[in-house]
């Protein structure tokens, strides 16, 4: 794969980004032409996580089946929606060695960039970034063919696209009606993050939470803490590039809470 | 040459899009049926003219059987017109979603005119006209009657207050389908979610809240299984389980089963290979039948399905393009035609059947199993096919009829699958957008 990749850096391995260069904007509302698995129990985890769900082996010599059982229960635990050239991923990856999680990305050349730069990785540093891998799909649109409800425990928007004009309000990436999606597949107690440098939007992404019945801002204190917070600014290409041109970004983090209207069915 | 063709296909396509199926309703007492045809509402009164307690009989047998008879006897049943002194704007485009409310008392209509009228089931006069942004293309009423619920092309779900200080409110929205086309709304038995299909194979519980005007945010699970757009939904009831299972029909021709609590799918049933309707065309391409529909009785006993091309019983070729059941589940209730074919300026046209004999105390019971009533048994008889269907005999129409009905699978078709197209064609769509056009 990486070793034959014309496109990858000869010295490092790595892919250069700028064989990956693609349309700047993709339109979210268009009918998809990826494969979309069909529900979460679709979803081929020995395709992404091949260390942790090595797919079923044929041992030449006894012709018996190798099976690691020890994976079985894993599931994906981080999304990265808009991933991008995938930086962030990279860098979680480390911090949280034994969570899987993945990149979800629209664009098809980008997704091919973050694959070849998780292999190029996993090859140039054995044992490592087993747990970081990306699909290329519509978020928006294909969230719970991914994800079980209450699967996820963090879910990462770094600096999505803007669309400013009102009427393109819709494709917007955090939305009331999106924020259902994203409340039903994190657990309670889990956490969304957002950043952007467009003040409107950072705004708008603060009050679509701050509205939503299911989440609740975290305070100041608690962001502090957080070791994943320094990440949202520093760790993807955007967020590099904001910080070269000093620019200013808006975070907005939240949590999802239980719903009160559970409760009251007293289920 | 190749591109002058996908030019033609689209224009096509969108004279066919608005060709609408025709659709039947039964009040779930089986006071009246109504069917909808392009912009206009086909009522019909079973009741006598001394109408007797249906909800008593409901819970009696017997009854139930007396109330039979007298659907056969009953002389007294008539064409209604319908009331509209609202002042409000009428239908003008096709209607594509019509129901009852579960008490009876309500019924809706709503369509490619953005209009949601809501009607009463009693009197037939509109009690309501709301405005849609949008064509609307699903439409449910909560069953305490206070809320009617539609959905839009766009795939946003609505509700709009009933009755009390809901009077003057518009419709809110309450939760999206993202961008999706929403086929079909439901509340569940029990009324504590809106169920809600679409064409991206997604099927969706939302809990219905208290104060449903400020949103259903809270999903209670996604039923994920379907591999094309789902058509048609359904819920039975079990004494055992009264909060219901879900049955849901689609394009890829399977009925399934649903526990929609959590989202597990329970069974499936190829429906399409059982009627012996999948075909091969000898290469490696299956021709799978759509379920274009589905009712049923409230406890499950009987399930009915149509699929595209032919229905599976009786023999008798007959392609419904919609059915309903009362809740005794003594008749299904079935209707074939379209609206609005562009080549024809006759009014049109509808096909109006019932299905009977599913209970051993029906006169129609036979050893055979279910009975496609002969005309004259029909309940309300001559006069209700009549109004339903636009005259008594259909039979100088079939023709004309089967291009109608081949022309609604077409347009059904085009809404609803999702194209494949090749990287070329992907390609030559993309340069041959306006927006597109304009940047370069
Ligand atoms: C401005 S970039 C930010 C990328 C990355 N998060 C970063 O911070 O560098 C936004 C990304 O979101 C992707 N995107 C936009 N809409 C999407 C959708 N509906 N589903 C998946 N990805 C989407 C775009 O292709 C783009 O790569």
């Amino acid at each position: 794969m990486s070793k034959t990749n014309p496109k990858a850096n000869k010295a490092s391995g790595l892919p250069r980004k700028r064989f990956y260069r693609a349309r700047a904007h993709s339109n979210p509302l268009s009918d998809s032409h990826f494969p979309v698995p069909i529900s979460p129990s679709h979803v081929d985890y020995s395709l992404h996580f091949p260390h942790y769900f090595p797919s079923v082996k044929n041992d030449d010599k006894n012709n018996a089946k190798v099976f690691f059982p020890k994976a079985s229960s894993k599931k994906i635990q981080f999304a990265d929606i808009g991933c991008g050239f995938g930086g962030l991923l990279v860098d979680l990856s480390t911090l949280f060695p034994e969570t899987l999680m993945i990149g979800m990305e629209i664009r098809d050349k980008v997704t091919e960039y973050v694959k070849e730069r998780v292999l190029a990785l996993r090859e140039g540093n054995p044992g490592q970034y087993q747990n970081i891998s990306v699909v290329r799909t519509n978020s928006m649109k294909y969230i719970p063919n991914y994800f079980e409800k209450g699967q996820l425990s963090k879910m990462f928007f770094l600096f999505p696209d803007p669309h400013f004009k009102e009427k393109n309000h819709r494709r917007r990436v955090i939305s009331p009606q999106l924020l259902d999606e994203y409340a039903y597949t994190l657990e309670v107690g889990g956490i969304i993050y957002t950043i952007t440098d467009v003040e409107e939007l950072g705004e708008w992404m603060k009050n679509c939470l701050e509205g939503h019945p299911l989440f609740e801002a975290i305070g100041e204190e608690e962001l502090n803490a957080d070791p994943v917070v320094k990440l949202l600014s520093s760790a993807t290409e955007e967020g590099k590039k904001v910080a070269r041109n000093e620019g200013q970004t808006f975070l907005a983090v939240a949590r999802r809470i239980a719903s009160s209207v559970e409760t009251e069915f007293g289920k | 040459m190749e591109e002058i063709s996908i030019e033609e296909v689209e224009n096509n396509d969108r004279e066919l899009l608005e060709v609408a199926p025709a659709l039947i309703s039964v009040h779930p007492f089986e006071k009246s049926v109504v069917v909808a045809i392009g912009p206009e509402l086909r009522v019909f009164d079973l009741e006598e003219t001394d109408p007797m307690n249906i909800v008593e009989a409901y819970s009696n047998v017997l009854t139930v059987l007396c109330l039979f008879l007298c659907f056969c006897l009953d002389r007294g049943s008539r064409q209604i017109s319908i009331v509209d002194d609202s002042g409000d704007p009428l239908h003008s485009h096709s209607i594509r979603a019509i129901c009852f409310g579960a008490n009876g008392s309500l019924f809706a209509s709503a369509g490619d005119d953005k209009l949601v009228k809501i009607w009463s089931a009693d009197s037939w006069k509109c009690i309501r006209t709301v405005l849609s942004e949008k064509r609307v293309s699903a439409v449910a009423i909560s069953h305490d009657g206070l809320f009617v619920s539609f959905a839009d092309k766009f795939g946003v779900v609505w509700v709009v207050g009933f009755g009390g200080d809901n009077e003057k409110n518009k419709a809110a929205p309450i939760f999206a389908h993202y961008c999706s086309i929403i086929t079909s709304l439901l509340f569940s038995p029990d009324g504590r979610f809106i169920v809600s299909a679409d064409r991206d194979f997604k099927i969706r519980a939302t809990v219905f809240p208290r104060k449903p005007l400020n949103g259903a945010h809270e999903i209670q699970s996604f039923c994920l299984g379907h591999t094309e757009y789902i058509s048609c939904l359904v819920f039975i009831c079990t004494l055992e389980y009264p909060k219901g299972f879900l049955l849901s029909g689609s394009g890829d021709s399977t009925v399934r089963l649903w526990d929609f609590t959590s989202g597990s799918l329970l069974s499936t049933c190829e429906v399409g290979v059982q009627a012996g309707l999948v075909e091969s065309n000898g290469k490696d391409e299956v021709l799978c039948p759509a379920v274009t529909d589905i009712c049923a009785s409230p406890d499950g006993s009987v399930v009915a399905v149509a699929i595209q091309r032919q229905i599976v019983t009786m023999g008798d070729i007959f392609s419904p393009t919609s059915l309903d059941m009362g809740s005794f589940g003594m008749h299904i209730w079935l209707v074939t035609g379209a609206s609005n074919l562009p080549s024809f300026d006759s009014a049109s046209l509808a096909c109006v059947k019932v299905v009977s004999g599913f209970q051993k105390d029906s006169p129609h019971f036979t050893e055979h199993g279910p009975v496609m009533l002969e005309n004259n048994d029909i309940p309300g008889g001559d006069k209700l096919l009549e109004t339903m269907q636009g005259s008594i005999s259909i039979e100088n129409e079939r023709k004309a009829l089967g291009t109608a009905i081949e022309a609604v699978k077409k347009a059904m078709h085009n809404l609803l699958i999702k194209r494949q197209y090749s990287d070329e064609k992907r390609e030559f769509r993309k340069r041959g957008r306006n927006d597109r056009k304009l940047k370069q």
